[in-house]
């Protein structure tokens, strides 16, 4: 992991300070509620419906053990026992009081973290593949690049009042376990035919009420020069992203209403003029930086463990884990681990609690090298465990709940915290959330389906990506109340698609059964092993709009509605 | 104008004899100490007039500053504007017209401009703030003694610190 210096060290405590005074004057009326709103938000914290909500930044989803046991001193001490992890590998406390948020950045600093930029209109947390420098595909470790535009973004002083929040996400794995291509600016990383460093640009990508995938910008950009690039895209973006209407003030608007050509051109023009500056990265900086990501101490061990082999076939319930809840790792003889956060009616999708996260903690010192990581999906991994280790780990794990082996399956579920927590919300989307998670409570069923994804978001932001889980549930409101709509067709990933709409939203009630005669569609219409997203790209949208609005009624309103569009 | 702080050579203070006009408040020709609209500019510019003595100019926040490289010279200030202060436009701005254009007069950031922004509105190469009117400059000026360490390179600090570390 990365180790914080002592100027890492002394911007995080001043942080700490300075937002305590401006607590302190909230608090006693010298800040208005509309003047400390973006110095809160920069800070992490929103006024959720309930109480406010303080989002901590898991800078590219890595923790060390420590700072597993710092969060989970927080959700015990401040809140109300757990926490939620985010599709953007931070953390969410939902029960905050304001009082008490100096003194949990103060206990955060003190363990090198922070919550700056977790909210706002500015640059937010970095997102990296959560099997970041272990996976089996990648091509090369995403982090040093990610924490070196970390720290650029940090505080950056011209690009603290954008438009509009700006996300950056960055991969470098044959499959991309990122959705770099949802994000306002996306960075694949790969190596060039010499074997140096380059990257490829993507920009205008979100979700929210207007989806789009991002686009290419710029093709095999040497490493040195993500700052520049990455600061002529925000100068751009700065200058002439619309602030007339939050709803269109995000980089894609921009990029959409150039053309991304004349847009990439716009920023080439300005990075002309900067990329040949002191901002040029140093070989001697990316090294400082990697240095602190150098693979651990890895034993020799053979490809298989006997011990191992015999637990697999003696437990098929440990067998069942381990094919779903463990990936490839790059050295023989290891593995990764991930803790599903998605054991069904338990636990809505990412709430873990302070016991768990201290049992974590305690694992990942135990078997792994004293690392964490959370994933986009919402869960927890341990990146580096000896296949060896994995049985009495997996024994565990199940004792405290974090082992249910239906990682990318249907009850994998990606959702937002919805109407229960959020000000934004039309609806409720846990309550559908676990409805759908006790319907499908059959795991045979579940690995039978096979691999599926299913997003929900309880309004049109989005934040449960809807739009590219391969099941995306919206919930919208009809005249005060609370109905879902279905799409399909969504994916994440180096093959990207949004979700078109298979017809009229159902009542929550409704959404269990719908979604189980479209997995009966899939069911009657797969060939051999096609998983769900390729049967839809097959055969299309119309053969399940048909078995899932079978009535004469739904099929009319169906047309209404279409013709409404 | 009131309510000014100004930065002279790293040293902040309330400034209380300001002597500069806002566009529209006094315009004859031949005072001194006026800030003018763009168009004003232009408008002079034009019909071959050029304003005499000490005189500044007010962007609005769409502006592209390169439209003042034929003044730069002789421009002492160009204010740039803040509508609301979660509007950035004008750190690009202070950006360009120093770091690019080279601009050495006074940069003046006016109107929503309060405590916590100064800091950062400093790095980006402004080196006077009018106060928003409601809002005590003395009380501001403890904007601009925070500690303020940023990493990427600005106006203030050319090396971004990667270079310096
Ligand atoms: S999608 Fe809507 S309801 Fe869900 S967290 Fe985001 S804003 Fe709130």
């Amino acid at each position: 992991m990365y180790r914080y210096d002592e100027y890492d060290r002394a911007l995080v405590q001043a942080r700490v300070e300075q937002f305590r005074d401006q607590v302190a004057r909230r608090l006693s009326g010298d800040l208005s509620e509309e003047e400390f709103l973006p110095l809160r938000l920069q800070n992490g914290l929103y006024l959720q419906k309930h109480a406010y909500m303080l989002r901590v930044a898991n800078p590219y989803g890595t923790l060390s053990a420590d700072q597993l046991r710092v969060l989970a001193k927080i959700a015990t001490d401040f809140d109300r026992g757990y926490g939620h992890f985010t599709t953007r590998q931070n953390i969410q406390f939902n029960w905050i009081e304001l009082e008490q948020v100096p003194d949990i950045l103060q206990l955060l600093a003190d363990h090198d973290m922070h919550a700056i930029q977790t909210s706002g209109n500015c640059v937010r947390n970095i997102t990296t593949e959560a099997f970041a420098g272990v996976a089996g595909d990648e091509v090369m470790d995403p982090r040093p690049l990610a924490e070196i535009l970390r720290q650029w973004s940090t505080v950056n002083p011209e690009f603290l009042f954008l438009p509009r929040k700006f996300k950056i996400a960055i991969s470098s794995s044959a499959s991309d376990r990122a959705a770099v291509r949802a994000h306002d600016i996306g960075l694949y990383l790969y190596r060039g035919g010499s074997g140096e460093m380059l990257l490829d640009v993507m920009a205008g990508g979100g979700l929210g009420r207007t989806p789009i995938l991002n686009e290419r910008v710029k093709q095999g950009l040497p490493w040195q020069h993500i700052l520049t690039y990455t600061e002529a895209v925000l100068r751009v973006y700065n200058r002439y992203g619309r602030r007339d209407n939050k709803y269109k003030a995000r980089i894609k608007i921009l990029v959409k209403a150039l053309g991304v050509d004349a847009f990439a051109k716009e920023v080439e023009r300005e990075w002309e003029l900067i990329k040949d500056s002191d901002a040029e990265l140093t070989e001697k900086e990316y090294q400082r930086v990697a240095a602190g990501f150098a693979p651990p101490v890895y034993e020799r061990l053979d490809l298989i463990d006997p011990e191992y082999g015999a637990w697999l076939a003696r437990d098929p319930q440990f067998g069942l884990w381990v094919q779903r809840n463990t990936q490839p790792h790059k050295v023989a003889g290891y593995a990764s681990v991930i803790l599903s956060t998605k054991p069904g009616a338990s636990a809505p999708p990412g709430d873990v609690t302070g016991e768990q996260m201290n049992t974590v903690a305690d694992l990942a010192e135990r078997y792994g090298f004293g690392e964490i990581r959370v994933s986009h999906e919402q869960n927890l991994v341990l990146p580096d465990i000896r296949k060896q280790d994995l049985y009495p780990l997996w024994k565990k794990l199940t004792e405290i709940n974090l082992a249910k082996p239906n990682v990318g399956l249907l009850t994998d579920v990606i959702a937002c915290p919805g109407g229960d927590y959020c000000a934004l919300a039309n609806t409720r989307s846990l309550p559908v959330t676990r409805a759908i998670q006790e319907r499908f409570d059959n795991i045979d069923f579940l690995h039978d389906l096979g691999d599926l994804t299913l997003n929900i978001s309880g309004c049109v932001n989005a934040c449960g990506h809807h739009h590219i889980g391969n099941i995306g549930i919206l919930g919208v409101d009809k005249k005060g109340e609370e109905f879902f709509q279905i799409t399909i067709g969504g994916a994440q990933g180096k093959n990207s698609s949004l979700g078109k709409v298979i017809g009229r939203a159902f009542r929550a009630e409704e959404v269990p059964e719908a979604i189980n005669r479209l997995l009966q569609a899939y069911l009657d219409y797969r060939e051999a092993e096609e998983p769900f997203i390729e049967t839809v790209n097959r055969i299309g949208l119309d053969p399940f709009k048909e078995r899932v609005y079978p009535t004469p009624t739904d099929a009319a309103q169906l047309k209404l509605e279409e013709a409404s569009v | 104008m009131k309510n000014i702080i100004t930065t002279v050579n790293g040293v902040s203070g309330v400034v209380h004899d300001d002597p500069w006009s806002m566009p529209g408040e006094d315009e004859s020709d031949n005072r001194d100490f006026q800030i003018v609209s763009l168009e004003r500019l232009l408008a002079l510019a034009e019909s071959g007039e050029r304003l005499q003595g000490q005189y500044g100019v007010m962007l609005h926040p769409d502006d592209d500053p390169d439209i003042l490289l034929p003044w730069l010279a002789s421009l002492r200030l160009i204010a740039l504007q803040f509508p609301r202060f979660s509007d950035g436009r004008a750190y690009s701005q202070a950006y360009l017209l120093r770091a690019r254009y080279g601009f050495e007069g006074e940069l003046r950031a006016v109107g929503d401009v309060l405590r916590d922004q100064l800091a950062a509105m400093r790095h980006c190469g402004f080196s006077s703030f009018a106060i928003r009117e409601d809002r005590s400059a003395e009380e501001a000026l403890k904007g601009l003694e925070v500690f303020d360490l940023i990493y990427a390179r600005s106006v203030s600090t050319p090396q971004p610190l990667f270079r310096r570390r």
